[in-house]
This record gives structure tokens, sequence and C-alpha cells, in this order.
């Protein structure tokens, strides 16, 4: 098979990858060992936020993200028609809001560094706070509003985004194994070689997410990337009571630690399916994907502690599955400095639904030479950050 | 003193239950409902006794017997709800006790030695036009009903689907009351034959079963209920509720023939085409399921995993005397009995495992059902999906992987957690993992809990052993 991108991994930062690089007019083959959608971007939440992200690189990735967003679901919508289910895309708001004392400073300080670079973030009081969300815990020291922040059903954004590559001209081989690389005589990576036989391309990106790390090695390559489990869990369906995206300010600190223990702080909103999921958890322990009540439990009591009248509702199911974990938490976009065509569209943890088609935008100008919409030298694999965790050239 | 924990107090159970007491282990034996015998042995609370039980129930002073058995020598603990399976450092069952939707359940943590797994089937019912109306029953909750609460579903009952199954669930109904127009199989005569006339002397063996089928032959001759190959139940009419039942001859893939169709007056029909093992708490334990989707056992009831034995309907449908042979032989060698005092019951399980091939190669479900689905026949019951938009959407994202298909369609996602429609879901879309423990029967939640109950976990203390 003769392609000029092969993509690995038909989740939906290689979905929106793919596209990117189809509607460029790429031949593009993208290559999964299993069905697409059917990892991480199945068992994430569809978060599209800013409010969880501290000024920086990804923050800037995340405003882009929100900016373009609505304009990407208008498109697929367009495109794929009334037969495609919708990809629900929709821009509820983040209320982020501090339990303790000690919480309600930070909060508000965070935000207003947020506010500093562009974030729409809007101070409430508690009788605000309650007017937005009435079934809120009344006892919250400080909330602020964010407005940008949105979901999407990941599983229908993702297959969204491959059919709509697929129109491009992309080519998608289901439960086929990437092996190894194939290489030029100069030794520069000229395709891949997979369970099924060879791909032969100019270019080979890496958007395995969590599994990033052994394709890469199977590539002959080595990137940093872990999985780092989350765990939700489904409600039953009930009458909407959780308006927008709630959080308790100790997400902040769960989602920029290193730290392997047990991290949980809670997320709390309802979907259009009239459940409420409530997130969520962060451990590294590898790929044991085995069920722990203790961490349900844990979930459970601080999403109480935001919504006590869920106490008498009916948890029906619970999911986990792995994020890709970068060590300096930022995602890795770009070309392998150290393998000329080889690419990387990975490592965005609990942010990939999200920044999917931003990343796609930023991977494909790259390898295009256009213009990016924003600077990608801090996504380089050869940003200074990852430089310990890198095996030399 | 070895200690022996039995998920599941049906017949299985209570055998496995009874033979770990026997072989001297200290046991503890959980089920869900209210008493003891499972939807098998399903009967009046003890609060409100009848001497006719005995009529009702095949081998009930076996039960009796076994009840016996197990009263004074194992704790029995009743409305006991498995709602989670932890693996970590052996293998433990969490437990929430008392009435099923009551606040303030207590809750367990209970470990032991050896785990016996035996929590059952429940029956399976294809979809039809209709099916969703007032009236219209799985034919295991028309029996559960009327054998646990003798309540009739209908005074005019349509019973259909495939299955020996079908015979006492029609004999239950009459015993409520209730007149019992027909009895529908699925399944036409040469299929029948396939399965049930090779090598009679091995039905023969299962004497029981035998036994059992007989009187049911016996009593629908007596009573004139009219039994019928080859047909099914297409669709179910009524205004608000079902008034009439549609009945057409099948081919031999079950699918319709035109023109067969006639129409019987109905209150009441009652479907089954089957039954779905209750793989959750196997596949939570992290036992291996074979391609037939059941769990796999050696000649002991032994899992892949150490320690966890399996026996009854999750190892293959084969009714009572499997599942308490199996029972037999679990709890026995879960309590580390001696296998030389099993020749006996080994030999039976052999001849009820082929029962259980007899069963699937005579009434198994055959593709041609799916011709008598429309657009808007409802496939996921709790969610409201219609067959027309579950192909569609399966058609128009090009794919046809189980994940995807439930998370764009919703189908399988409501309260039932796919129990329901699970595997019809996986048949209409052609939608697998290729992997038999990754599919429609794995929920790590085994059973709803609330997050209140959840929550005080994180701060209870750990709980204890069996």
């Amino acid at each position: 098979m003769r392609a000029d991108v092969v993509v690995i991994g038909a989740g939906i930062i290689g979905a929106a990858c793919a596209r990117a690089l189809a509607r460029e007019g790429r031949r593009v083959v993208v290559v999964d060992r299993g069905a697409p959608a059917g990892a991480t971007t199945a068992r994430g939440e569809g978060n599209l936020l800013v409010s969880d992200k501290a000024p920086g690189p990804e923050l800037d990735l995340a405003l882009e993200a929100a900016a373009t967003w609505p304009g990407l679901a208008a498109e697929l919508a367009a495109e794929l028609g009334d037969a495609f289910p919708s990809i629900e895309y929709e821009r509820k708001g983040g209320i982020v809001v501090a339990l303790t004392e000690a919480g309600a400073a930070p909060l508000r300080a965070f935000a207003r560094s947020q506010a500093a670079v562009g974030v729409e973030a809007a101070d409430l009081s508690a009788a605000e706070a309650l007017a937005l969300e009435p079934h809120l815990n009344p006892d919250l020291t400080a909330a602020v509003h964010y407005p940008q922040d949105a979901q999407v059903q990941p599983v229908v954004a993702a297959e969204a985004l491959l059919a709509s590559a697929r129109r491009a001209g992309a080519r998608v081989v289901q439960g086929d194994a990437v092996l190894g690389a194939l290489r030029d005589d100069a030794g520069r990576i000229s395709g891949v070689r997979t369970a099924a036989g060879r791909i032969t391309a100019d270019h080979v990106v890496v958007a395995a997410g969590p599994w990033s790390g052994s394709v890469a090695a199977s590539l002959g390559a080595d990137i940093p990337v872990r999985p780092r489990r989350g765990t939700v869990l489904v409600t039953a369906r009930m009458r909407q009571r959780v308006f927008h995206k709630v959080y308790d300010g100790d997400y902040f600190g769960a989602t920029q630690s290193a730290d392997a223990a047990l991290q949980t702080s809670s997320v709390v909103e309802s979907t259009p399916g009239g459940t409420v999921l409530i997130g969520s958890s962060r451990q590294q322990i590898g790929f044991d994907d085995r069920l722990d009540v203790a961490v349900l439990a844990e979930v459970a009591r601080k999403a109480l502690r935001l919504f006590p009248f869920l106490e008498t509702t009916p948890v029906i199911r619970s999911y986990g599955g792995f994020r890709p974990y970068m060590p300096d938490h930022l995602p890795v976009i770009g070309e392998d400095h150290r393998h000329p065509g080889l690419w990387y569209a990975t490592g965005h943890e609990g942010a990939g639904i999200g920044l999917a088609g931003v990343t796609g935008a930023l991977l494909c100008a790259q390898l295009a030479g256009t213009a990016p919409a924003l600077d990608p030298a801090p996504f380089r694999l050869s940003r200074p950050s990852l430089a310990p965790h890198l095996e030399a050239p | 003193m070895t200690r022996v924990l039995v998920i599941g107090a049906g017949p299985a159970g209570l055998a496995a239950a009874a033979a770990a007491a026997d072989a001297g282990a200290r046991v503890t034996l959980l089920d869900s409902g209210d008493g003891l015998g499972g939807q098998y042995w399903r009967h009046l609370p003890p609060q409100r006794p009848s001497r006719r039980e005995a009529r009702l129930h095949h081998g009930w002073k076996h039960f009796q017997h076994l009840q016996a058995r197990v009263r004074d020598r194992v704790e029995v603990i009743t409305e006991a709800q498995v709602w989670a399976i932890e693996t970590a450092g052996g293998t433990t069952a969490r437990v929430l006790i008392g009435p099923s939707d009551a606040a303030g359940r207590e809750s367990r943590r209970l470990t032991a030695d050896a785990v016996v797994l035996a929590p059952g089937a429940h029956d399976r019912t294809l979809p039809f036009p209709g099916w969703h109306l007032p009236g219209v029953y799985s034919a295991g909750a028309a029996q559960a009903l009327a054998k646990g609460e003798r309540i009739r579903v209908g005074r005019k009952v349509v019973v259909a689907g495939a299955g020996p199954f079908l015979l006492p669930v029609a004999q239950s109904l009459t015993g409520a009351g209730a007149t019992v127009l027909g009895v529908y199989e699925a399944a036409r005569l040469p299929a029948i034959a396939r399965g049930w006339l090779p090598r009679p002397q091995r039905l023969l063996r299962t004497a029981h079963k035998g036994r059992e089928l007989a009187g049911y032959a016996f009593h629908h001759l007596s009573r004139r209920v009219p039994y019928r190959l080859g047909r099914a139940v297409v669709e179910a009419r009524g205004d608000g509720r079902v008034e009439e039942a549609v009945i057409a001859r099948l081919d031999a893939d079950w699918a319709p023939i035109p023109g067969t169709e006639r129409t019987v007056a109905a209150d009441a029909v009652c479907v089954s085409h089957g039954f779905t093992p209750r793989l959750e708490l196997p596949i939570a334990a992290g036992c291996a399921i074979g391609p037939d989707r059941f769990v796999q056992v050696d000649a002991d009831q032994r899992t892949s995993v150490p320690g966890v034995y399996a026996a009854g309907e999750i190892t293959g449908i084969g009714g009572v005397d499997a599942a308490l042979v199996e029972g037999r032989i679990a709890g026995h060698r879960a309590a580390g009995g001696d296998p030389a005092a099993l020749a006996g019951d080994r030999r039976l399980r052999r001849a009820t495992t082929d029962l259980a091939r007899r069963i699937e190669a005579a009434h198994g479900i055959r593709p041609g059902w799916t011709s008598w689905l429309r657009d808007d026949t409802v496939v996921c019951r709790c969610e409201e999906v219609p067959y027309g938009r579950l192909r569609d959407t399966a058609a128009a994202t090009g794919q046809s992987a189980l994940r995807s298909v439930k998370l764009t369609t919703r189908a399988g996602l409501g309260i039932c957690q796919a129990r329901m429609c699970g595997r019809t879901v996986e048949e209409l879309t052609g939608a697998s993992t290729g992997d038999p423990c990754d599919t429609s029967d794995r929920r790590p939640l085994a059973a709803p809990i609330r997050l209140g109950d959840l929550a005080e976990l994180a701060t209870a203390p750990n709980g204890d052993s069996a």
C-alpha cells in the first residue's frame, strides 16, 4: 500500500490529523490495531476546557480550540448530513467551585491569571453561582464561571472526523497492528510494516495515545508518554439538574501534578442522554485496568460535596481509560528531531478530545510547511523540558 | 477450615453450597433474591407458604432437601447484591445487603479461599414490532410472576419463542389461572429432530430432565394447548396495550414466510428465545470466556482464575440437571474435597453437556429473524433506539466496533446496561470486539449502586471475609 502519510491510531487525534492532511490533498492511510475510537477516545468525558489550564502553551492551544470548535462542528454537520449522529457540541460553560476557605483565594487568583491572557472568567457570588446551578452545595466559598468551556460526544466526534477524512480520500485500516518501520537507504523512515503487509509513505504520524511509546519503540524511536488511568461514573437518567460542567478547585492540583498516587477531584455534568457523568480520578498504575472500588468511592465522595442531591442517585456504569501522560504536561505535536519523517500527535492526557481539531491543524501546517495558527515550538519533542526524558540521538 | 463463598442460590449454587459444607468447608451463600431456589424454584415468600408448590415445581422435594442441608450449616445471606468484584490480591466480592432499592443497605466485602460463581441466566427476547406494548412479557418474567406471586399476566395468553423453557412457562401460566392459547416454537421439525433424536440413550441419562419434559408434554396434551413448530409472534398489536398477536410460519432460518400471518386475540404475549448467561461477575473476576460466550471450566468446574469455580447456566445452558451436578462438583472441589468421590457426577455432567448441545442445535437463534423487524421497531428499550436508526448510524460511521456502535446510537447504555438488548445489538450491527471478555456482557459495575452508598466506602473500614 502506498500513501503520502500513514497515521497510526484511529482515535480522535489520529482522525483529526487524517482529516486535516487528506483535505490538503495528501494520500492518507490510517491504521489501527483495533477499531476506531475504541480506546482512550471512548473512555473520556468529551471535555473542551480552558478553565483547567494555567497560562502557557497548552492554554494557548485550548483557546485556539475553543475558537475553532464551533466552525469545525458546523462543517462536520453540513458535510455528513442528518444520517450522521450529532457530535453534541455544546458550549455549556464551566463553573469551578471552591468549597473551603483555603481554596477560595487560589481559585480567584488562578482565574485572574487566566483572564490576563484572554480567558473569559467571571467571578461569581454564591447567589450568582446558585442562580446558574440551583442544586449546587450552598456552602461554596468561591465560584468562577468559564463560558468558553464546552463539551462534545467524543466517539461521535472521532467518527465524524474519520468519516470526513474518508470523504477527502483517506483510507482507514482497522484491526492491523504496526510492527516496525520501513527505512530507505539513507535510514530515513519510509513507511511502516504491519501485520497485514507494508505501507510505504513519506511521513509516519504516531497518534496512538498512551500506546504511542510502544509504537514509537517499534519504529526505533522513543517518546516518554505514559498511561495515566482515569475513572468515570455514569448515573441513571434523570431530570436535568446540573447545567454546566461543574468542578471543584482540586481539579487543578490533580492535572498539574506528577504524583503517581491516586488523585481525584470532582467534575460533574449532565449529558444530552440524560445521564450525569462524574469524574474523575488520575492514577499512574501502568495499563492496569482492574476495578478498584476505593477509587470509585473517592470520586463519588467528592461529587457529593458539590451536589449533595446526588446521594440517592444510582450509578449504573463506571468506565476507566488510559490517558497519554507527558512528564512536562504538554502534548507533542511535531516531527521527531532525531528521526526525520516520523511525527507525533499525542500526549494530551485528558485534554485530547478538546484539542483534537487544533492538533490536526498544527501538525498538518508543520508537515506542509504552511503558516501555523500558533507557534509549534512548545509542542515539539525537542523542547528543553523533555530533554531529560529522551534517549540521546 | 477452608472458606468457600458461593454467589447465587439457584440449583447450581445451592448444590455447590451443600457439597462444600459436606466436604467440611465453612460456606457463605449469597443470593440477590429474598429466598433460595433461584428462578427455577422461585416460590411464594415464606410468610405466605403454599401447599401447591410441590405440584407447581419439578424437583420440589429435591429443593427442600437442599434447603434443609444448607440451612443449619451454611451462612445464607439473601437480598445480597454483588455489585462489584475486585481482583487485586485475590477475588473479593463487594456486596450490598438489603431490599434492592432501599437506602442504607449494609455494605460488606467478602473474600474466601475459593469462590463458586453460580449467577445463572436471564431469558432473552428478540425484538418484534409491538413488543414494547404493555401486556408483552418475557416468558421468564411471566413465569416469575406466576410462581413467585401467583399473578397471571393475562386471561388469554400466547406463549412464543424457542426452546424447551416455553413448556414450563405455559404450565406455570395455566397454574396461575390463565388460558394458554398456544405455544409457538420457532424451530421447525427438522431442527428439533436434529437436536433431540440422535443418540437417545444419552438423553435418557439425564433422566430427570426427560421426565420433566415428558410431564409438560402430557400436561399440554391433556389441556389441549396447541404446540406449534416453526412459528413466531412477528407483531403484537393493540391500542395502548396488547390486544392481538400476529403469528407467522417461519422458514428454516426463522424468516417469516409471507402470506402465512394470522391474528390471534390475546391480552398477554410471553416471548423468550433462549437464555443469556449472566457473565458480568465471571468477567469481572477475570475468568476466561470461550468463543461460545460461556465461562470456560475444566472437569472440576475450575475457571481460568485460581480459586474461582463456575457452575450452572454461565457454563452452558443445560437446565436444572446440569446446574445441580456442576454445583455439586464445584462445591466439592472448592472445599478441597477428594476428586475420587466425583466419578458418578462426572459421568452425569458429560450427559448434561450433551443436553446443552441438543438445545442449541434444535432451538438456537437463526439469523432470519431480523426480517420481522421494521425500521421503527425499538431494539434498545431503555434508550428507545429503533432498528432503523441503529442500522443507519452503524452504516454512516462505516464501521462496526461495539463500543462505537453503543456510544454513537446509545443502544445498550440505559438502566439495564444492555442485559436486554446487548446481544441483539451485536448481531444486528455485526459489531464485535474480537474479545469474548470485552462485549456487552462486560459490566464492571454488576448492579446499580447509590452514589451515597458508594461514597461511604471511601471512609468505611475494610469489611470482613466469608
